[in-house]
């Protein structure tokens, strides 16, 4: 835990009045706050900075406390009991300076230092939505083809959350209010989690619509003939025109992936045909293949 | 359109500590819908989310109608630039996977 410069989060000198505090304050503010950033862990971050920030130095108890004990503020509590040890007699009932705030989404040097029961004495507190969390989920191809339930544990709390079919590679979904508790009364942060979907050994994607390729027999591929394909939906049987080249495409409709949200419906599969030429031929073969090579001349 | 659907504007002023003038700024400025249920004005229960937002805006950073109307546009185009950078990043993935 270390020392943590109020004046410089908030961009300001030690003689800043309350004013150019609060003008500070909002100036950050209307460039850091959630609502302006979404999903930008940095923003939520450094907004968290000049709350805290905030709540210090607009207070004038607080700040008189941090501006009295500014870096040995790690002996700050002893230097106050003892004082307020010298001083009870002639001043009972005095206030300590401990806030009574949400400490959790402070920093830990605030929590030392302000942190504890009793009242601030402040009769106002500013609201604060709580911080954004963010996570990051990898799901494989196949786990992306289909709805599917998930128990996630953020921060200690199972989350139950339904994936939906046909989710993109960095895809965002936001859960409203699974976020860091609010401040005051504030709303609470939202949980945003991105979707990370690895590649697939036999299919690839492309927005909706999923590529892979097939090995044919040359046979096959000169004579035509019926193959059997494995698709994300399942085996099928597709015919094979004679004369297919190598690299040669074919659409096979809504048979790719599923449309994010749009129950029943799906894009394309692509099948490129990699013909494979036979290998270990026979006498015989070869005799065939001379044959058929002069004929072709 | 079920009842449930939506929330009554007295409700949602009070819970929120807002003027239902506000709110009526709000729909006049074209920042949220209003509709009317028997008799009463209502925000659709879809729109509660953005117009909660406008009131932290509204609150939190002293924003006028002028600028939520600003910044409701702009967070609108970054959304949709965000979702376009990332169908373009899968496509760069797709043709080339080590990128």
């Amino acid at each position: 835990m270390s020392f943590i410069d109020y004046y410089e989060v908030l961009g300001i000198n030690k003689k800043a009045t309350e004013d150019d505090i609060k003008k500070a304050y909002r100036k950050l503010a209307r460039k850091l706050h959630p609502d302006l950033n979404p999903n930008d862990k940095d923003a939520n971050k450094k907004f968290q900075q000049i709350n805290e920030a905030n709540e210090v130095l607009s207070d004038p108890l607080k700040r008189k406390k941090y501006d009295q004990y500014g870096e040995n503020w790690q002996h700050g509590e002893e230097f106050e009991k003892a004082r307020q040890s010298q001083s009870r007699t002639a001043n009972a009932g005095a206030q300590n300076f401990s806030g009574d705030f949400n400490e959790s989404d402070f920093s830990d040097f605030f929590g030392s230092m302000f942190g504890g029961s009793g009242s601030s004495g402040r009769t106002s507190k500013a609201k604060f939505r709580g911080q954004d969390y963010n996570s990051e989920l990898k799901l494989t191809l196949l786990e992306a083809f289909t709805t599917h339930a998930r128990t996630l544990t953020i921060n200690g709390k199972n989350i139950r959350l339904t994936i939906p079919a046909g989710i993109e590679n960095g895809q965002t979904i936001k859960l409203n209010g699974y976020g860091s508790k609010g401040m005051n009364g504030g709303p609470d942060g939202d949980l945003y989690i991105r979707f990370l979907i690895e590649n697939d050994p036999t299919f690839r994607r492309l927005a909706n619509d999923l590529y892979r390729t097939v090995d044919i027999d040359l046979y096959t591929a000169v004579l035509g003939g019926d193959i059997i394909v494995d698709t994300m939906h399942g085996k099928i049987k597709m015919k094979v025109k004679p004369e297919t080249q190598n690299d040669s495409k074919t659409r096979v409709k809504e048979k790719g992936f599923p449309v994010y949200k749009k129950e029943g419906s799906f894009g394309d599969l692509y099948i490129t045909y990699h013909i494979q030429t036979p290998t270990n031929l026979t006498e015989k073969q070869k005799e065939l293949f001379a044959e058929l090579a002069s004929l072709s001349k | 359109m079920e009842m449930h659907e939506f929330i009554p504007i007295d409700i949602f002023c009070s819970r929120h500590g807002v003027e239902t003038s506000f709110v009526n700024s709000l729909q006049e400025f074209g920042l949220i819908e209003i509709s009317l249920h028997n008799e009463m004005e209502c925000i659709p229960i879809s729109q509660i989310l953005h117009a909660e937002k406008l009131i932290r805006l509204h609150n939190e950073l002293a924003i006028n109608l002028e600028g939520m109307d600003a910044i409701s546009n702009l967070l609108e185009r970054i959304h949709q630039m965000q979702t376009r950078i990332v169908a373009l990043e899968n496509r760069l993935l797709f043709y080339e996977p080590s990128a």
